[in-house]
């Protein structure tokens, strides 16, 4: 679906992260966790730009991205208005599970908050950032899920280090059934391997750069374990991590 | 009433848009967003005689008002397009026009044998993709190679035959002619423009494959200049492509030259792009007062 978007709120979380609430009607009513939206970002921009759904109510739409380019600068400026949003696109978690783990890194925490909505009271979440001042959401996970643990790279907030610590200290004590992983490459690359050691079925959110974002132009193919090239806007993000790692 | 239709090489379109090859797959994704009986065809993701897994990411990269892309040509194969993809392109009125690229002057025969038995309308002869070693591009730059690939492919196809040309040449106006003296009914230009990026952090290219292939807006001028000098040295029908994403876009396109129209990039943005330019084109014509669309094709009159 396409369509011209309200906003309703838009605020700033750190220096480099903004959180946009839209009014996404259909668009939201129809989103799952881990799926995208595909965002037009001004006039001299010419891609549209994926980013991750956070949260989403009775079609209220909220998305936080970091302004990292051109595209997504015009996008942490924009206050008010519309947005022309295309979506909700990509195949989204599994959220099957009775005691689910939720691990994210960075900007890859958002969209686990949605994730946490649906499996509300249930899920663990970690979330590691690079220190105090770049942690963002954390009062929206405390409220929804069963436990939170943030860790920052130099400790300056919780407890120090990545959220690899917690995480195996977590699948030690055993009782999980599901982990769900979104944040960078080598951080989804440790989690996975641990999903492995302690056998427990994990689920990576992947990132790549993208142009149609519906599956038709082949741009952002990954290749899988098994030598097959899959879309990660169409067959993903989200995926299980033993097809990509 | 303005007319859209448009007669390409005996073949009956009903409006001159067409989806540009690589932009739009097999037409199943977008066939969720528009109603594909508004378009004119669809030239299907480029195909090979066998399965291609295509270039390893990233494949694409963003330029002022344009993208790079360097996919390189990921496809099932000719045998599986046939099987899984043409049935249901064909629930719809358009025109189904196979791109096909082959490494060997014989595998483009085997595959247009195989495409136009399959009953494509007509096949649209790949000889300029920017972002595969072998073949493609290595026929379409020298005036022999298009020549030997047109001859051979016309010898078996039933249908009529297209030749898709490169920009990156020296003079796109002597290998237009070598295709149309081999047999060619018709010509789609332009493919890519060969260009990289550069990431200044890590010093390297953005793409995986250094290079990719440049469209969107950012190429229109070269398109219109290139189907321009081609359309007044050949007397073959011109399906030009390249930027195009506005009906205006579409009209400047026709007037210098081209009988059909492509849209590619443009559906990125916006994925109603293709019906937009249709209704703008089409309020162009009744604006003008011009009864059909071929009226307008070549009429840009060029400064003395």
């Amino acid at each position: 679906m396409q369509r011209q978007c309200d906003i309703i709120t838009a605020q700033q979380l750190t220096d480099h992260i903004h959180a946009i609430t839209l009014d996404a009607g259909d668009i939201g009513l129809a989103a799952r966790p881990g799926q995208f939206v595909h965002v037009k970002c001004g006039d001299g921009v010419l891609l549209r730009r994926p980013i991750s759904i956070c949260d989403c109510r009775e079609g209220y739409l909220k998305i936080v991205f970091e302004a990292r380019g051109p595209g997504t600068q015009w996008l942490g400026e924009k206050k008010s208005g519309e947005l022309d949003i295309l979506g909700p696109l990509g195949r989204g978690f599994d959220l099957a599970g009775r005691n689910v783990l939720l691990v994210g890194g960075g900007i890859g925490v958002p969209p686990l908050l949605y994730a946490a909505r649906e499996v509300i009271g249930i899920a663990t979440a970690i979330l590691g950032f690079r220190s105090a001042d770049h942690v963002i959401l954390q009062s929206h996970f405390r409220e929804i899920c069963k436990r939170v643990t943030i860790t920052t790279d130099d400790g300056s907030f919780g407890e120090q280090g990545f959220v690899t610590g917690p995480l195996e200290h977590h699948l030690k004590q055993g009782g999980y059934d599901s982990i769900l992983a979104c944040g960078p490459t080598p951080m989804l690359q440790a989690v996975a391997a641990l999903a492995d050691t302690y056998n427990i079925h994990c689920q990576v959110s992947l990132e790549e750069r993208m142009a149609c974002g519906v599956g038709a132009c082949l741009g952002c193919a990954i290749e899988t374990n098994d030598g097959q090239m899959l879309r990660v806007c169409k067959d993903g993000p989200v995926f299980s991590a033993t097809e990509v790692f | 009433m303005a007319n859209l239709r448009v007669n390409f090489a005996g073949v009956a379109f009903e409006t001159p848009v067409v989806m540009a090859s690589g932009t739009f797959g097999f037409g199943r994704e977008y066939s969720e967003y528009l109603d594909l009986n508004e378009l004119g065809g669809i030239c299907v993701k480029g195909l090979t005689l066998r399965p291609r897994a295509g270039n390893p990411p990233p494949r694409i990269a963003e330029t002022p008002m344009g993208m790079l892309n360097s996919v390189g040509l990921q496809n099932p194969g000719v045998d599986a397009f046939i099987r899984d993809e043409l049935p249901f392109l064909r629930q719809y009125r358009m025109k189904v026009i196979a791109n096909l690229s082959g490494n060997t002057v014989e595998e483009y025969v085997a595959m247009a044998e195989k495409l136009s038995d399959a009953g494509v309308d007509i096949l649209e002869v790949n000889i300029s993709c920017p972002n595969v070693k072998a073949g493609g591009l290595a026929f379409g730059t020298t005036t022999e190679g298009a020549r030997d690939v047109t001859a051979a492919v016309k010898t078996v196809s039933r249908v009529p035959v297209m030749v898709k040309l490169s920009p990156n040449v020296t003079d796109i106006v002597t290998i237009a002619k070598a295709a149309q003296d081999a047999g060619a009914e018709a010509l789609s230009l332009i493919n890519t423009l060969l260009g990289m990026r550069i990431d200044t952090r890590t010093r390297r290219p953005i793409l995986a494959n250094n290079f990719g292939g440049l469209s969107g807006p950012a190429v229109l001028p070269v398109a219109l200049r290139m189907v321009c000098q081609v359309a007044r040295a050949v007397d073959i029908p011109i399906l030009g492509m390249g930027g195009i994403s506005t009906g205006d876009d579409a009209v400047e396109m026709l007037l210098a030259g081209a009988d059909l129209i492509g849209v590619g990039t443009a559906c990125f943005v916006d994925p109603l792009a293709p019906l937009h330019i249709k209704n703008q084109l089409w309020a162009y014509l009744a604006r003008h007062g011009i009864a059909a669309v071929s009226d307008l094709t070549g009429r840009v009159e060029l400064h003395a």
